[in-house]
């Protein structure tokens, strides 16, 4: 490993920017993170970076290193390559507001606009309600997401094509499938995916998948089995003859 | 320190990453493409796709033709001169529409034939965009049916791969059993088929990820669990099932020809 790397670190704010390279000193067992803190305190004290708990639990230092979307905190140094110089910018989807940290807002307006949890009438009569494990365990897996957005960020539908207004992403797609395969909700949700949420501009690339750094198998756990109940809610015509006949 | 200049617009292939990204993407390409032109090839022959108590997947179930599998004899007399007629045409659009609707290969072929993208954080061709919500693509939702429809299929595939164990002797008899490496490479088709087929997303759909609580069905509990570990080597049988399925066609059709001979191990 060398003792020194060059980081080319995005500079700038919404009108625009340029990258700037820095030369700083690397030893074993830094992570991306620890370099962009050395250079803020040796170099560059006004450059902006958002973190928080440095253990890749917050999702705070969302960005995107060698053009790979990855929390800054959880890549190691010696993952890349440090011949030639490391390139750390932020998140491409989102508006930038300065330096390697973006405004992210639209992610927490966007969850608002999921229809909420609904749970069924309460099992027991002190209010409670029972449920296995068996039943909970498929949802247990999207409630690790920290939402450090980095599925958004990837997310062609919104990095390239800019459909913020009619795709809410992966992230809120896993959450829609973390309430719809709740044991204990009520609430139907396949209408609305469809329409206001999107869900077939997912074109399952996997790239969401790819970049969660909680390893959520978010495309063939939540998206994929969303899609299946979007088909049956209102494109499969055997499904709709059994629900009637069932109805009947 | 010092600066560096920035590209601001995202052209087509433009990316900050340093990976090899399009070595996947094309690969998908080249391998699908030859399988589609070879397939396509195939399937047009009409001839050369049985040999001995083997059927070639491409043509099987062999509902009108010349050959002894054939279900209910020779090409129909309704059938028109001027098209050309192969018992492959009636059937191999079944599983070749199930693969085009399936979800890892509509991922697979939308980046490496349409580049939309061509590999996460890579740069598109083109800025429109309506994914799978509008006409025609929208057609992908019919993937379940066509699951069921190669299930059938599947099913036939498996009795073929059964029957290609039975040889009948030159001089006439009952079949008697015996290993070929043909037998071999059907039923090696059938597993590899079945490992695709049964832990498709829409299997998994249908054996419980419609539901909310598995627990109140235990063997439909079971059945998803087993599903779901198939699906998460989807990808994996996916290439192999393509990748045998073709062999196979290609096994009988060398042996039918003449060029390979096909070596009995019993």
């Amino acid at each position: 490993m060398p003792t020194t790397a060059t980081f080319r670190i995005w500079r700038g704010n919404a009108q625009g920017g340029k990258f700037e390279d820095y030369a700083t000193p690397v030893s074993e067992g830094m992570v991306v993170l620890d370099a962009v803190h050395q250079i803020q305190a040796d170099q560059a004290n006004d450059l902006a970076v958002r973190w928080n708990c440095k253990a890749g639990k917050c999702g705070s230092c969302s960005a995107e290193v060698n053009g790979q979307p990855r929390l800054m905190c959880m890549t190691r140094l010696n993952q890349l390559n440090l011949d030639e110089p490391v390139t750390v910018e932020p998140m491409r989807a989102f508006p930038s507001i300065k330096d390697l940290v973006t405004d992210v807002s639209w992610n927490f307006r966007v969850k608002k606009g999921i229809r909420p949890f609904k749970p069924r009438p309460p099992d027991a009569p002190d209010g409670t309600w029972r449920m296995q494990q068996a039943d909970v365990e498929r949802v247990q897996e999207f409630r690790k997401c920290i939402e450090c957005f980095l599925c958004q960020d990837v997310c062609h539908v919104l990095r390239d094509h800019k459909q913020f207004d009619g795709f809410v992403g992966p992230r809120f797609l896993t959450y829609a499938a973390a309430l719809e395969m709740h044991p204990l909700d009520e609430e139907r949700r396949a209408r609305e995916l469809k329409t206001t949420h999107g869900i077939g501009y997912c074109n399952i690339t996997k790239c969401c998948t790819k970049v969660c750094p909680e390893s959520i198998t978010i495309t063939d756990n939540a998206i994929i089995p969303l899609k299946e109940r979007v088909v049956d809610e209102l494109y499969d015509p055997t499904v709709k003859l059994l629900r009637f006949f069932r109805r009947k | 320190m010092s600066t560096a200049p920035v590209v601001l617009h995202r052209r087509f292939g433009h990316t900050a990453r340093r990976d090899a990204w399009w070595i996947q993407p094309l690969l998908v390409f080249f391998a699908l493409s030859t399988f589609v032109v070879y397939a396509t090839w195939a399937a047009f022959q009409g001839e050369h796709y049985t040999y001995g108590p083997y059927l070639s997947p491409f043509y099987s179930p062999e509902i009108f033709g010349g050959s002894p599998h054939s279900w209910f004899g020779a090409r129909p007399a309704l059938w028109p001169g001027f098209l050309t007629y192969s018992p492959a045409l009636l059937i191999l659009p079944i599983p070749a529409l199930f693969r085009v609707t399936c979800y890892y290969c509509r991922g697979a072929y939308y980046k490496s034939f349409w580049a939309d993208p061509p590999a996460c954080t890579v740069g598109e061709p083109r800025h429109s965009y309506w994914g799978e919500n509008s006409f025609p693509l929208v057609l992908q939702n019919v993937h379940r049916y066509l699951l069921f429809l190669s299930v059938f299929v599947l099913l036939i595939l498996a009795f073929d791969a059964y029957a290609g164990f039975w040889f009948h002797d030159p001089d006439g008899g009952a079949p008697r059993f015996g290993i070929g490496v043909g037998s071999l490479v059907l039923t090696a088709n059938v597993v590899l088929l079945a490992g695709y087929l049964f832990g498709c997303h829409s299997m998994r759909h249908v054996a419980g990820g419609c539901v909310d609580q598995l627990s109140r069905s235990p063997l439909g509990s079971r059945t998803y669990a087993c599903v779901s570990c198939l699906n998460r080597r989807h990808m994996v049988w996916a290439w192999s099932s393509l990748f045998m399925v073709g062999f196979a066609d290609l096994y009988v059709r060398l042996c039918s020809m003449g060029v390979w001979t096909d070596f009995r191990i019993l």
